[in-house]
């Protein structure tokens, strides 16, 4: 989720910013706050205001490296890398050597193991992080390895080089003492909505290697004239962030520090994926998703053409519409008819349509017509996005926008 | 019949229908008891049927002959009145109209349209509506088997239909389910003002309507994650073919096993957000595996969990853009499944915070059914009118729990019916109940207080051969007499046991019930007024009495003679037939009469004693503007009792209205009855007469049959008098009306609840004896 914590060093030095971070008016502990990072006002382009008396500040207070993120969800650890290009030689020398070879191991690799990833694709090139120049990595394996990083972790001596670890996500507490007794590692843990929020508005503040993070489906119920257009999200407020992992998070965003969750659904990526290896017996989530993508949904579920035999005028429903989600599958022979690509993409098809679904209501209730889908459901799944897009577009009459990042946000 | 035999019959059909070899071949072998079930065909009109996916919904629109005591004065002019009764007792015919609803399988929708179509004498009918899924596909048989047009109708604007209708006709229509409460089902009040309301129904998909008025309703939305998702999906997950068979997988499962819980991703609640460590986080999280099996419970729970919180997600959503606060439930997939009335109930609970209800209806099942059939019978306009739900012939409400009752869980492979009997009068509120929308007329819900239940099932059963051999007595001319009273003992009786087994089967269960469904049963055979005789005597010898009554009164002081009224006014009512220690006292001692009646009262101070209230008022206060009395019994109570009070009244300068009931109940005083009582005492007294030539004494009727009183059933023509009077005083006296029934009851001007406990239960409950007395004597708080 939220990557862009300056590594460690952070909770040592927590007052490193003039004015407290308010927080959100949800009641927490500022105890987090206090570590907000200077990477979130400092980099953006817009917030040339910043004094080069406080410029000076974050020079001198800037934590050690490496500078690591995670975000531990229940299916997903999602590892942001800062890697510096602007290492001095005087830097290189000091420069310890289990850090080289981290960052060695790190960035000349893509994958790690047999599950971790580096998705060079999302890379951000020439950052400056800090008022140090890098590159920023995102990095993801299962977070059922989780056990194995925090051995390598102990292995490679992690601890010897600072003692926090920024965290977020559900795992932050979960593996918290296993950081502890196995890694000797302490982990700063984050909460897990600031973090989204400030990494979505973070993200689309730095651009993606020159161009737009934020996007827009135009044209979304025209398949033949739909195309992927940029969209300009200096002004965001307010905004609904639905977050789509393993369940659903939606939130409802006035500013950066003023939000609240609206509601959440356990009908969520991971619903996508449990169901689709029950149905189909695949492993992977990339592999459901291609099955999904060779399916014919139509053949699992029940339209409203199936029942009405058009339209259902009556309630303005079109034809095509899905009546009933597996509604065919309530007979023996449709249920032998179809292939395992069918099913899983109805899954794809039923999980989508629902998080657009609560997504559009609460966009109503809340009367923010701008909608930010992110979350790891949707990396690599343009059918879900242009599917979402779609729904909120078609059922709102065009009030409501669904706007995806290139980043997901993780 | 011997109790549960019904069942047997139902039972043995169904067994027929199994062992015909499967689905889709109709089996026209099966014996059906048929009168039992199509009841009244031979006057039946106005067809509809409404064909689900499993359930066939039947409806018809016949009449009912039955007969019906009338009373008429003799001329006695001229005559020798001292031997001959009081008035002439007459049974007639009447015919009424009656919805009959009838619910059974698919399987035999072929032998049931055979039945019909030999049984159908009248055929002024040319088509029938059919509406619901299935209507299409039985299209050719329909119209084959009968000869009648098929007629289709919209599904939705049915079920709004229907659902407006039992909203509005039938109490206790409406319950909210909790599972771990003694009683499962908690019946709501009927809210005068029904609309707007959501109506969310489960079948296939999701249909989100907001219903605004009668005509008025909207499609707001709707999902397709519904029962074909839960009944498709979990078929393929479980290999499990029936909807049923998955019902009962999900009920033993643990969802724990499939879903990923707040606790797994946090290793324990997310306390930031107070979300509890036990919330699921994502549904099926834990099965992204493809080396793991799961068992078919545990798979089919989560997707029962998964499915009902969605839907119940997104009812809270649409409620809270729409504004409204009552949502009901149905569809096959609640259809009295506890188990995913349960769930719903509980996701409704979690995401409104508690500030929406899940509300279920317990004619569900028929609305597609009574839509279908009112779209057909506009013409009869059935919404112009009252109508009651006829306990006799109706099934209720079966738990489909496989815990609670494991004989009904083949329910859907049984008939269900459910008869409506049209009032002649329509019914409203009384206008002086302080808030209608939580008025309870019924002073113990016997769903609720098991001893209480067993009480009075109990006292129920034991009256019933007195019961039984009074109402063979009544007709002593009539041949069959002893033969319908046997009938009706065997019926009620069984009536009795359900009840035992499920209290709800009918609503909030009440000592009100117990005596409607006895009357509602005396009536199915045709024994209107099984207390005819012995009020025409009653009320015979309470007049001889009436004027030296009003003799011994007028000669007593002011203060004296109004303790003494409200003394005889309570005496009076120890007459009730209904109480088991007095009609054994009635039976063995023919000679018991007012004064023994007043020497078995109570002394004062009273169980419930405000008499001293009342008589202040009485002294300081300016007379009432109008009194509104309901009066109880026939005989002493009435002459003895409440006229002489009435009378003083009227002498304050207080206008009267006499409430009796429209039809008989027990000894109760009918309204018939009491126009030819006071026309006898008005003969007598001049201060009757005079008012009720001035129309400062007027007599109206309740609008009911029953020995209690329900204020927000009352006949319109009452409500309107009450209004145009100002009546500033409610007068309820009787055990029924008083104590089982408002002995609570609100109201927005001062009322007088008066009774003599007849009954040491219900005296020992109340920490008196019997014969205690109850004086309540309310003012509405400023």
């Amino acid at each position: 989720m939220e990557p862009l914590r300056n590594g460690g060093g952070a909770e040592e030095k927590p007052r490193r910013r003039g004015t407290p971070d308010p927080g959100p008016p949800r009641r927490r502990s500022s105890g987090a706050a206090g570590v907000d990072s200077a990477a979130g006002p400092q980099p953006r382009e817009r917030g040339g205001s910043v004094s080069r008396q406080r410029r000076d500040s974050v020079r001198k207070n800037r934590p050690l490296f490496p500078w690591f993120g995670l975000d531990i969800g229940g299916t997903l650890v999602k590892l942001v890398y800062f890697e510096p290009k602007d290492i001095t030689a005087e830097e290189e020398e000091e420069e310890v050597e289990n850090l080289k070879s981290i960052r060695k191991y790190l960035t000349s690799n893509v994958a790690y193991g047999s599950t971790g990833i580096r998705d060079v694709h999302l890379e951000l090139k020439d950052l400056t992080l800090c008022g140090r120049k890098g590159n920023l990595h995102f990095i993801r394996f299962p977070t059922h390895d989780m056990p194995a990083f925090i051995q390598m972790g102990s292995e490679k001596h992690f601890s010897s080089l600072h003692t926090t670890l920024c965290a977020t996500g559900g795992g932050a507490y979960k593996f918290e003492q296993d950081f502890r007794t196995v890694g000797d590692l302490q982990l700063c843990k984050l909460d897990e909505l600031d973090c989204l929020i400030k990494g979505v508005l973070y993200i689309d503040s730095v651009g993606f290697n020159g161009h737009s993070e934020c996007y827009y489906f135009e044209n979304p119920t025209d398949a033949e004239r739909c195309q992927k257009l940029p969209f300009n999200l200096e002004n965001p407020y307010p905004l609904l962030l639905v977050n789509i992992g393993s369940g659903v998070s939606i939130l409802a965003v006035y500013s950066k520090e003023n939000y609240k969750r609206v509601t959440g659904t356990s009908l969520g990526g991971g619903t996508f994926f449990g169901l689709c290896c029950l149905l189909t017996g695949c492993s992977t989530f990339e592999e459901a998703l291609e099955m999904a993508s060779h399916g014919d949904s139509t053949k699992v579920d029940k339209l409203v053409r199936d029942i009405y035999g058009g339209d259902y005028e009556r309630f303005g429903l079109p034809g095509w519409a899905v009546a009933s989600s597996f509604g065919n599958m309530m007979s023996k022979e449709k249920r032998e008819s179809v292939s395992k690509e069918d099913l899983a993409k109805a899954t794809l098809i039923t999980i989508t349509n629902n998080i657009g679904s609560i997504a559009r209501m609460c966009a109503l209730n809340e009367n923010i017509n701008r909608v930010v889908f992110v979350g790891n459901f949707l990396r690599i799944n343009t059918i879900s996005m242009r599917l979402l897009a779609y729904a909120l577009d078609y059922w709102s009459k065009g009030q409501l926008k669904a706007l995806f990042l290139e980043h997901e946000v993780k | 019949m011997r109790p549960g035999e019904e069942w047997v019959a139902f039972k043995m059909a169904e067994r027929g229908g199994r062992g015909s070899g499967g689905h889709g071949s109709l089996d026209k072998s099966i014996t059906l008891p048929p009168d039992e079930i199509f009841r009244n065909l031979e006057n039946a009109k106005r067809f509809a049927i409404d064909i689900g996916g499993s359930l066939t919904k039947l409806a018809y629109y016949s009449t009912v002959q039955h007969k019906v005591a009338r009373v008429r004065s003799f001329d006695h002019s001229g005559k020798d009145i001292e031997n001959e009764p009081l008035y002439e007792i007459s049974v007639q015919e009447e015919i009424t109209a009656r919805l009959h609803f009838i619910k059974f399988e698919n399987t035999y929708i072929e032998t049931c349209l055979d039945f019909i179509k030999d049984h159908l004498v009248n055929t002024e009918t040319k088509v029938i509506k059919a509406t619901g899924g299935g209507a299409y596909k039985f299209k050719d048989l329909i119209e084959k088997k009968l000869g009648l047009k098929v007629d289709k109708e919209d599904v939705m604007t049915c079920l709004i239909k229907g659902c407006n209708f039992v909203l509005r006709n039938i109490p206790h229509e409406v319950f909210a389910y909790q599972k771990d409460s003694d009683t499962e089902f908690r019946f709501q009040t009927n809210h005068p003002n029904i609309f707007p309301y959501l109506l969310v129904n489960i079948g296939s998909g999701v249909s989100i309507v907001k219903v605004e008025t009668e005509d008025k309703f909207e499609w707001i939305g709707g999902s397709s994650i519904g029962g074909g998702t839960f009944w498709g999906l979990g078929a393929l997950l479980t290999k499990t073919k029936k909807f049923d068979e998955l019902l009962q997988l999900a009920s033993k499962g643990q969802h724990t096993n499939v879903d990923m819980l707040v606790k797994d991703v946090y290793g324990g609640a997310y306390q930031t957000l107070g979300l509890s460590g036990n919330l699921i986080a994502s549904s099926f999280g834990k099965s992204t595996t493809a080396d793991k099996e799961f068992s078919k419970e545990d798979m089919a729970k989560s997707l029962l969990h998964m499915i009902s919180n969605d839907i119940g997600q997104l009812a809270c959503l649409y409620a809270k853009l729409h504004n409204l606060d009552k949502i009901y439930f149905g569809g096959f997939f609640i259809r009295g499944h506890p188990v995913t009335m349960r769930t719903i109930t509980y996701s409704i609970n979690f995401f409104s915070k508690g500030e929406v209800q899940a509300l279920f209806l317990r004619h569900e099942g028929y609305l597609g059914a009574i839509g279908a059939f009112l779209k057909g019978a506009e013409q009869d306009n059935p919404n112009q009118y009252s109508w009651g739900e006829n306990y006799a012939g109706s099934s209720g409400l079966m738990s489909t729990s496989p815990d609670v009752y494991p004989m009904q869980r083949t329910r859907s492979g049984t008939f269900d019916m459910l008869e409506m009997d049209r009032l002649e009068r329509p019914l409203v509120n009384l206008p002086l109940l302080k808030d209608p929308s939580t008025y309870i007329p019924d002073t113990v819900d016997l769903t609720d207080d098991a001893m209480a239940r067993k009480y009075w099932l109990t006292c129920f059963e034991e009256a019933l051969d007195g019961v039984a051999k009074r109402a063979a007595a009544s007709q002593p001319d009539s041949i069959d007499a002893l033969e319908r009273a046997e009938k009706f003992r065997q019926k009620y009786w069984n009536k009795l046991q359900t009840l035992r087994q499920q209290p709800f089967a009918y609503g909030t269960l009440t000592v009100r019930s117990l005596l409607d469904t006895r009357e509602h049963c005396l009536n199915e055979f045709n024994f209107p007024d099984p207390y005819s005789k012995v009020k025409q005597k009653e009320n015979g010898i309470a007049l001889k009495c009436f004027q030296s009554v009003i003799e011994s009164l007028d000669s007593l002081g002011w203060e004296e003679r109004q303790f003494a009224l409200v003394k005889g006014l309570l005496a009076g009512n120890v007459f009730d037939w209904g109480a088991k220690a007095v009609s054994d006292v009635l039976e063995s001692e023919p000679q018991f009469g007012f004064e023994e009646a007043k020497s078995k009262l109570q002394e004062r101070p009273w169980l419930e004693d405000s008499y001293s209230q009342w008589l202040e008022r009485l002294k300081e206060g300016p007379p009432h503007k109008c009194a509104l009395i309901f009066a109880d019994n026939s005989g002493i109570d009435i002459i003895l009792g409440v006229f002489p009070f009435v009378r003083e009244l009227l002498s304050r300068g207080t206008e009267v209205i006499l409430a009796c009931n429209s039809g008989p109940a027990l000894n109760d005083v009918t309204y018939s009855e009491s126009l030819i009582v006071t026309e006898r005492i008005a003969a007598m007294d001049p201060v009757i007469q005079s008012a009720l030539r001035e129309e400062k004494l007027l007599l109206v009727q309740t609008g009911s049959s029953s020995p209690c009183l329900d204020l927000s059933r009352l006949d319109k023509g009452l409500a309107v008098l009450v209004r145009e009077r100002k009546t500033d005083l409610v007068i309820i006296e009787g055990m029924g009306r008083a104590i089982h029934t408002n002995y609570y009851a609100a109201l927005k001007c001062e009322s007088l609840k008066l009774a003599v406990i007849k009954n040491s239960w219900l005296a020992d409950r109340l920490g008196g004896k019997i014969f205690s007395v109850i004086f309540k004597y309310e003012v509405p708080c400023k």
